[in-house]
């Protein structure tokens, strides 16, 4: 059997389609993503990188993102920060309470599925480069909807700036009942543990959490994520 | 000393009289931005517990300005809370601690920070 027309087809035919493929995910990421997105490092050290910060740092989106849900996600983007990445650059005072500009609040590009996928194949290289992700410490588990807001809100004071639900809860960090979604569990268990070790000047204090409770709020994300929101 | 013994003595004084409001400014201004970060999501941008995630909070944020119930909190106090939350001072489990970002020298900026915006010292109201 003459398998030279193979070989050739493969080399000539198939395998390029491939390395179109990740060619176009570094060219949309320096194209598109870089403007907005830190795809190198380091996380902003002082205030001012704080503010200038215009979307999520990507250079560890392989270490904290679920890659089925970026991939819609970058088809369908949707707010998760209801007062975008800078809250106080976002919002102004109002008659009872301060309130969100939505006006001032940017508006995600959106992809087709060809270039999601590409996008995020390259971002799920972007592994966290500092051995904070220990990976499989996140032990699935079960814990009632109701015990996990009263530890989020009652126990922990969490609720204060992150919403439960769509419109319910606080407005200056990002939404958790689609955290489990979003995000890989071990990331989280992480994150919540020490979020200035992830991002030095972020205004999400340490709340010192017991590690029965990273546990447990990750349990309650989970259970969060299948409630049907929409 | 001399005429040229003065001036440069002068100079002295004013370089280090300089420096040391400069310094005093840069605290300000530093305390300022801090507070802009961290604190008005709940204590709100003109410091009065308006802040933008406070409709569903159990225990409404301390309204800053208000000079007498600032003023019944010693400095320590305040210190006290914002390092290690409102659980420390026996308040809110809502005011979390923020000893994890700020510095102590920066909560002691943030500290003064608040006197001026309460234009309260502890025990009376300027």
């Amino acid at each position: 059997m003459n398998v030279g027309p193979i070989v050739l087809l493969l080399l000539f035919g198939i395998l390029p389609l491939f390395a179109a493929a990740g060619d176009d995910g570094v060219a949309i990421l320096n194209n598109q993503c870089k403007s907005c997105h830190n795809l190198d490092g380091p996380a902003p050290t002082t205030l001012q990188a704080l503010r200038d910060r215009k979307g999520p740092d990507l250079f560890y989106a392989g270490s904290k993102y679920k890659s089925d849900w970026m991939i819609a996600w970058l088809q369908d983007p949707k707010r998760i920060r209801p007062a975008g990445m800078y809250y106080p650059d976002h919002i102004q005072p109002g008659p009872e309470r301060d309130q969100i500009d939505t006006g001032g609040l940017p508006v995600h590009p959106r992809l087709d599925a060809p270039q999601a996928r590409a996008v995020v194949a390259e971002l799920m290289q972007r592994k966290d480069q500092q051995g904070r992700i220990r990976n499989g410490e996140y032990k699935p588990g079960s814990i009632s909807i109701r015990m996990g807001e009263l530890m989020f809100d009652k126990f922990r004071g969490c609720l204060a700036c992150h919403e439960i639900e769509p419109g319910y809860g606080g407005k200056s960090g990002p939404e958790v009942y689609t955290a489990a979604r979003r995000l890989q569990e071990d990331f989280m268990i992480s994150y919540m543990r020490d979020p200035q070790a992830w991002d030095p000047k972020i205004f999400m204090p340490n709340r010192h959490l017991k590690e029965s409770d990273l546990q447990k709020f990750v349990h309650y994300f989970r259970a969060l994520s299948k409630e049907n929101f929409e | 000393m001399n005429g040229l013994q003065s001036i440069r003595w002068c100079l002295l004084v004013l370089a280090l009289g300089g420096a040391w409001f400069a310094s005093g400014a840069n605290a300000a201004e530093r305390a300022d931005l801090i507070y802009k970060t961290y604190c008005w999501q709940c204590h709100g941008m003109k410091g009065n517990g308006m802040g933008i995630n406070i409709r569903d909070m159990s225990v409404q944020p301390r309204d800053h300005s208000d000079a007498k119930e600032m003023s019944s909190r010693s400095d320590e106090d305040l210190f006290k809370a914002i390092k290690l939350g409102g659980r420390a001072v026996d308040k809110s489990v809502l005011m979390p601690p923020w000893d994890g970002v700020l510095s102590d020298d920066e909560i002691h900026e943030l500290v003064k920070y608040l006197r001026e915006l309460c234009q309260c010292s502890h025990g009376r109201s300027h």
